[in-house]
């Protein structure tokens, strides 16, 4: 190992501008919240917010644009590599257990809140903070139902819920055959299997609204239903905005497929959003056993 | 791209650019953690006004200084700033300054990231600082803002509190990262596991708590958001959810997160006491053990800081026995480094002082510690200065005692010049007595009933508190003592050897102090 397998970036200028960007972001969305609880207005607090977000997303393209570029140039060593790949993985270990922390209150709540709340065991005595309170789940009676209306009924898991997760899971197979064609530089198979992933992402973010929508104007499931609707809407809500984000960053590869870039061997821009791909799958099947099905 | 190119082509490593943008855009692991480390200093200052302010309004009994309102809002602010703004950016700080010096290598694994890891901080804590000006004033819920206390009866200035928090944990995760990612990758050939320094590998297993469990705070400040603006009820029973979940969630968080406080600690104490015993350290592998079990443990027993919520008998029971189970690991740390000094050639400078104290003093704390982990007992100590008298002994003579045993240790280092002893040991002495004066009395009136977080108390607990609150300004204003040192050591002073230490090892001893910008261009080689 020579020297030259150590390369440390130039002085840059993205890191403290996203830091300012994501100041705004958080001072616009915290003004914003508070002006609309207060029913206050709000509009200073959503520029605010916009500008951050503007401002961030600019950042992220400069800023990934230039480690592109860097990439592209041949920059990075064998050793730059296994640095991104470490950070990608703790990363997305991060994200595990940030979804972690959900399902651990949706177990909690399931097993030991609700039933002691309904009488149940040890510290059933809970029961006489609203005497009568029966414990089911899913809870659609709640505790306060002027203060918390519980939903009528519950999705459906078995009609677009299984959709979502065969769509889903198909979706983890093609970018994994969109990785086996880039590994012998099928360069036409990586994009069609590439954009198929695409397909399904967007197929699946759109039903998920269909579903939402459902929620909303028929059944009653709602943020402010209970503890089902919250924990529904946490867990489901989170992992649409990781599909979001994941299906974006996959238009991203597609993009650099198209002009060219990546090759059989040095592909971790790819590698990195196809485990981040699969990540947001495993994590939907959890969402789909526990939320959903059970 | 010309300047890309010219990096690429020859591998050129360009000093430090002029002014201001110097620390706005470094990449560079030296400078980052000098500002990790002066933001740290800027912030123990800000926590400790607050904490002199409260211990000025206990000076006695009755309402003096300050309202019932306002002296919330100083426990819940102090709490904060010292966990998130003094103690973890400090030990970052010490990270980017030593880590790539002791694996031998040029720089962090990722640096740009690293400058935004730090750049996130000043404005995250400006904005956790503005929340005291708003309408309704700041958090007042106490630092560990239980719900509903931070929910339904929370100031408005709380969503501000939500997105400071998650600031830092972005922060603290982007900083984890990079640690983990340079420890597998960066170290320099020949450098196995089993030979990195053992702050190295504290540090190590520090970046994995912090990955494991800041993404957990963000998620229980999350569900506090939705409770309080999008009508969720997580932790309102109305709804089905429970308050007691709140509590849950946080110590899942909170219990490593004060390991993420003690375990760098353990690391530069381990460093230190080694040098100036001039013994190797003691059962190096056992070392590496014991702090791998504490970390494991800590994820298993975070409900012993909740024995009187009501949680079943079984529930009581299990996480007592696991927390007692952690002082079989801490037991061996303390006896090695015990072991390390017996029979050496020990000599007192003032970072041996600041480590011997550590290991006394944080024992105290550990002792006091299994005291409230057992569970019936807790019933009588839960919430009363007892508390705050163990978790001060772990963390001001523990973790704050370590950070300023670390900084004279590796000042010379980092400046090239020798600090002034004498300065030294006078701030070390006075911040020892300081220490005990103010945190010993509180073992007792704890004891005796007085509860925490009151800004007013019964006569009988009166001569104590003024103790403490004396013992309080003796510890705060010998910080002064510090900085000034500090400042008078990296203006100018007797020249440092590279060694620094007759009995220093290590691959940072190697280079020259102050060491180049760039530390190691040429992987060293460790046999």
């Amino acid at each position: 190992m020579s020297s030259a397998t150590y390369y440390v970036p130039e002085e840059s200028r993205w890191p403290i501008l996203a830091s300012v960007a994501l100041f705004l972001m958080a001072f616009g969305a915290g003004s914003l919240l508070n002006a609309l609880s207060a029913e206050a207005g709000g509009g200073a607090g959503m520029v605010t917010l916009l500008i951050g977000a503007l401002l961030l997303g600019l950042i992220l393209v400069g800023w990934f644009g230039h480690v592109i570029k860097e990439s592209q140039a041949g920059m990075y060593s064998a050793q730059m590599d296994r640095s991104f790949r470490w950070g990608m993985g703790w990363f997305i270990f991060s994200e595990v257990m940030f979804f972690a922390a959900f399902f651990g209150a949706l177990f909690y709540v399931r097993t030991l809140a609700v039933p002691w709340l309904g009488g149940e065991g040890a510290k059933g005595a809970a029961n006489m903070l609203w005497p009568g309170f029966e414990a089911t789940w899913p809870l659609l009676q709640t505790p306060d139902m002027e203060l918390f209306p519980g939903p009528q009924a519950i999705i459906d898991p078995w009609h677009v819920p299984l959709l979502n997760t065969v769509l889903l899971v198909t979706s983890s197979v093609t970018v994994t055959f969109a990785h086996k064609a880039l590994k012998r530089d099928n360069r036409g198979a990586i994009k069609l299997w590439l954009l198929a992933t695409i397909l399904l992402g967007i197929v699946f973010v759109y039903f998920q609204g269909l579903e939402y929508a459902e929620a909303y104007n028929e059944l009653g499931l709602t943020l402010q239903a209970g503890i089902y609707g919250a924990t529904f809407f946490i867990l489901t809500g989170f992992h649409g905005v990781h599909v979001t984000l994941g299906t974006f960053m996959l238009i991203i590869i597609w993009l650099r497929i198209l002009k060219g870039h990546f090759d059989s061997e040095k592909h971790f821009g790819f590698e990195a959003v196809a485990w981040y791909w699969h990540f947001v799958d495993v994590v939907w099947i959890g969402l789909f056993l526990f939320v959903y099905v059970f | 791209m010309s300047t890309l190119e010219q990096t690429a082509s020859t591998g050129h490593h360009h000093g430090p650019a002029k002014g201001i943008t110097r620390w706005l855009y470094t990449t560079n692991h030296k400078d980052i953690g000098t500002m990790y480390l002066i933001f740290s200093l800027v912030m123990f200052m800000v926590g400790g006004c607050m904490a002199l302010t409260i211990r000025a309004e206990l000076f006695q009994p009755g309402l003096q200084l300050i309202q019932p309102e306002f002296f919330n809002q100083m426990t819940t602010m102090h709490g904060l700033i010292m966990v998130f703004g003094a103690v973890m950016p400090a030990f970052v700080g010490l990270a980017n300054w030593m880590v790539p010096m002791m694996v031998g290598a040029p720089d962090m694994a990722l640096p740009r990231m690293n400058n935004w890891s730090f750049w996130i901080l000043p404005f995250a804590f400006s904005m956790m600082l503005m929340t005291l000006f708003m309408e309704g004033g700041g958090p007042n819920f106490g630092w560990t803002f239980y719900a509903p206390l931070s929910t339904t009866y929370a100031p408005p200035s709380v969503t501000f509190f939500i997105f400071a928090v998650h600031m830092m944990g972005i922060s603290s995760i982007m900083g984890a990262i990079n640690i983990i990612a340079t420890i597998f990758n960066l170290r320099a050939p020949g450098m196995t596991f089993m030979k990195m320094p053992l702050f190295v590998w504290t540090w190590l297993i520090t970046a994995f708590l912090l990955i494991a469990v800041m993404p957990v705070l963000a998620g229980v400040v999350t569900m506090m958001l939705m409770d309080i603006h999008f009508g969720t009820s997580f932790f309102n029973a109305a709804g089905g959810g429970d308050p007691v979940l709140f509590q849950h969630v946080f110590w899942f968080f909170g219990h490593p997160e004060v390991y993420i406080m003690i375990l760098p600690a353990f690391g530069i104490v381990s460093e230190i006491i080694p040098t100036f015993a001039r013994k190797k350290l003691f059962g190096y592998t056992s070392m590496v053990y014991a702090t791998s079990s504490i970390a494991i443990l800590s994820f298993i027993v975070w409900a012993h800081h909740m024995f009187t919520v009501g949680m079943p008998l079984i529930g009581e029971l299990f996480f007592m026995f696991t927390t007692m189970l952690i002082a079989v690991p801490t037991g061996v740390k303390v006896f090695n480094w015990i072991a390390t000094m017996f029979r050496g050639s020990m000599t007192f400078e003032t970072p041996m002082l600041f480590a011997v104290a550590f290991v006394v003093l944080f024992t105290i704390g550990g002792f006091s510690g299994l005291m409230l982990a057992i569970a019936p007992v807790d019933f009588q100590y839960h919430d009363t200065y007892f508390v705050v008298a163990h978790f001060h002994y772990v963390l001001v003579p523990g973790a704050i005692f370590s950070i300023m045993a670390a900084t004279y240790y590796w000042l010379p280092k980092w400046t090239g010049n020798m600090y002034n002893e004498s300065m030294g040991k006078l701030h070390f002495w006075l911040s020892f007595i300081g220490v005990n004066i103010t945190f010993f009395p509180m073992h007792f009136i704890g004891l005796a009933g007085m509860p925490r977080r009151i800004p007013d108390y019964a006569l009988q607990f009166a001569d104590f508190n003024m103790v403490a609150s004396v013992g309080a300004f003796l510890f705060g204003f010998a910080q002064l003592l510090f900085i000034y040192n500090i400042v008078c050591c990296a203006r100018g002073g007797k020249k440092a050897t590279d060694r620094v230490w007759e009995g220093s090892h290590g691959l940072e001893w190697t280079l020259p102090s102050p060491p180049p910008y760039h530390s190691f261009t040429q992987p060293p080689k460790v046999d």
